[in-house]
């Protein structure tokens, strides 16, 4: 028989149940749009929950100056005064996994907005600190690189700072306060960010160019600390070998000498955001096999009885001269156009439902490739499977008795 | 020509083993039949008809004997060589029609032909439309079974037989399912086929009645041929259906 024959009788064999064709197709689409939209809902939780926790500034490095030895006493945490601005561009320059550095250079004073004031801690930094800490501008701008080379006399301000100051609620921008007899114009407000995880608001805080601190206040080309991001957090560590190195390098130690600065990760957040990304991984994974596995029992049910209950047509058929094998091709083709139609509709349906979700619910949802291919394979794969199943059976049937089942 | 040999049976037997008995279907049926007979085989049920049937129609094959169907040793074919021998030479006709659901005359019609690969699909309907031609059935091709009477689903499926143009119709109980009426349409019809085509037609049925419209009858019991005579006086069908009173319905 030729191939055009058989697609043609497998056709017309599928169009002369449509009902059934449609109810075994109903089960692999099902099957494939449940995995996708599933996986979908589940990877865009992932990542929703990742971004946030890497929002907390899990990649976050902290580079402080090491404690000074004076005379065989220990004086304090990060007393050196090691760090300069070319460590920070040697950093910038040789760090492949840093994506962003910047320094810091903190005094505390108290900002003075006409009859209010207020005593806070200015932070000098680079534009790339709004990054690193994850900080954003809620109204006004931030300030640029050149506002870095002129040490002008702009700021940031953080929510508490605003509200001791600009009680009444009217815009601080374009206000200019004085801080330490220094006048400052606002050009930007933070967003609120809250207290950190140990407590301390991380709102009350102005922010302004660090070469303002270091010239117009401090008069030091010292900074307290640098703080630079890791591309992601997995490579956190590869960073803080490179930062340690660079700064080995730019600080002329020898290779006996102890460092003279300190660096820090957010150990602990890693720790939480890959256990729980595997979590979540660990979940999908068993929605997506739960969701194949029933679409794969519906696929198989279909099959099965689509040959018991066409028994005499295989009869008829045969006695009309279909080989065993014309027969197991008819239905083995009609089971590949069943399955690879149903999960092509499938993987339709599974994107636009994962879209109308984000749409509808607001949800966040990521169709992930490997999951389109995933259940399509498998769904595919399954609808072949029982398909060829009872399609040999049937080619086995003995004629006469096929012929004369009821 | 007219006379050569379509089937020759000798000795055929058919044995079947239940368990532990071994239940012998046929035992030794012997018998030729000549291109453009009418042939019934009656017997009551258990003579062991439909089992001969059966492997007249290629379906089955014997445990003994040998069967030439045109010239060909069936017993030693195997089941493929088989499948395509009832293509090509067999023609069915079932008391139930087996017709496909759901599918137009014309369709059901084609089916045989769809494994002879051969065809081209203009030949496959240029056929099909003929063979719906000879049972007078042009006009109703894209009516489905269901759309049809019990008379024109079995003259589709005469149709369907006599598409691959066989060398014999092969009817088990054709007329099992109708009424009387009917049934003699459907003798008329086998007549026309036999006696203005040439038609080989091999009748199985248990009714006498049927019987007498065929040029011969092998009458079994106990999967022995008990009677083998020529019908000298061949009933015209058409004669019969003319000599019916007229319906009384309506």
């Amino acid at each position: 028989m030729s191939t055009l024959n058989l697609i043609l009788i497998a056709l017309r064999a599928l169009q002369r149940n449509k009902l059934r064709a449609f109810l075994t197709m109903l089960g692999i689409i099902i099957g494939v749009a449940a995995v996708i939209a599933m996986v979908a809902i589940g990877e865009g939780s992932k990542e929703s929950i990742q971004s946030q926790l890497s929002s907390m500034g899990s990649n976050m490095i902290t580079v402080l100056p090491a404690s000074n030895v004076a005379g065989g006493v220990r004086i304090g945490g990060a007393s050196y005064q090691s760090l300069t601005l070319p460590d920070v561009l040697a950093i910038q320059r040789g760090a492949e996994h840093v994506s962003a550095v910047s320094p810091v250079s903190s005094t505390k004073g108290q900002a003075i907005f006409g009859a209010l004031n207020w005593p806070t801690t200015l932070q000098g930094v680079a534009p790339s600190y709004f990054d690193i800490r994850k900080l954003t501008i809620s109204d006004g701008i931030a300030f640029s690189d050149a506002d870095v080379a002129t040490a002008a006399k702009v700021c940031v301000l953080g929510q508490t700072v605003i509200s001791n100051l600009f009680p009444s609620g009217e815009s601080p921008v374009g206000k200019v306060i004085r801080l330490n007899s220094i006048p400052l114009q606002v050009i930007g407000t933070l967003a609120p960010k809250g207290q950190s995880s140990f407590g301390q608001d991380q709102d009350d805080i102005i922010l302004t160019p660090y070469t303002t601190v270091q010239k117009r206040i401090l008069a030091t080309i010292y900074f307290q600390s640098i703080y630079a991001s890791a591309v992601s957090e997995t490579t956190s560590a590869q960073a803080t070998d490179e930062i340690i190195d660079i700064l080995r390098g730019t600080h002329r130690l020898r290779p006996a000498d102890e460092n003279d600065f300190q660096v820090r990760t957010m150990e602990e957040l890693i720790k939480t955001l890959s256990s729980t990304s595997s979590l979540l991984t660990i979940l999908l994974t068993a929605i997506a096999g739960i969701s194949l596995v029933i679409g794969g029992i519906g696929i198989m049910n279909i099959m099965y009885v689509s040959v018991t209950e066409r028994t005499r047509e295989i009869g008829l058929r045969m006695s009309i001269g279909a080989r065993e094998l014309d027969i197991l091709l008819q239905f083995l083709v009609e089971a590949i156009i069943i399955s690879v139609t149903g999960g092509l509709i499938g993987v339709v349906l599974g994107i636009t439902t994962a879209k109308v979700i984000t749409l509808a619910l607001g949800w966040p949802t990521v169709v992930s490739q490997s999951s389109i291919v995933l259940s399509f394979v498998v769904c595919a794969f399954t609808g072949v499977f029982f398909g060829y199943y009872p399609a040999q059976a049937a080619s086995r049937l003995d004629p006469i008795e096929a012929l004369r089942y009821e | 020509m007219s006379s050569s040999k379509i089937l020759e049976l000798q000795q055929i037997k058919r044995e079947f083993v239940m368990g532990t008995e071994t239940v012998r279907a046929l035992k030794g049926v012997s018998f030729d039949v000549f291109s453009g007979e009418f042939v019934t085989i009656m017997g009551s049920s258990g003579s062991g008809k439909t089992t001969l049937l059966n492997i007249l129609g290629c379906l089955d094959k014997p445990t003994g004997g040998d069967y030439l169907l045109d010239g060909v040793n069936v017993s030693k074919l195997s089941r493929n060589e088989l499948a395509r021998l009832r293509n090509h030479k067999i023609g069915f006709v079932f008391q139930s029609y087996n017709l496909l659901p759901r599918t137009s005359a014309l369709e059901n019609v084609e089916l045989p032909l769809f494994y002879n690969p051969e065809l081209t699909t203009r030949e496959r309907r240029e056929r099909a439309m003929g063979a719906l031609a000879s049972v007078k059935l042009v006009d109703r091709e894209d009516h489905t079974p269901s759309q049809l009477s019990g008379g024109q689903q079995q003259r589709v499926a005469i149709a369907r037989a006599l598409v691959n143009q066989p060398v014999m119709i092969l009817a088990d109980e054709a007329t099992g399912n109708l009424d009387t009426r009917t049934s003699y349409e459907i003798m008329a019809l086998m007549q026309e086929l036999n006696q203005q085509e040439g038609k080989t037609i091999i009748f199985v049925t248990h009714e006498p009645d049927i019987a007498a419209f065929s040029s011969r009858t092998v009458m079994l019991r106990d999967g022995k041929v008990v009677k083998d005579s020529k019908n000298e006086n061949v009933r015209s069908a058409k004669e019969a259906l003319a000599a019916l009173p007229p319906a009384d319905d309506y």
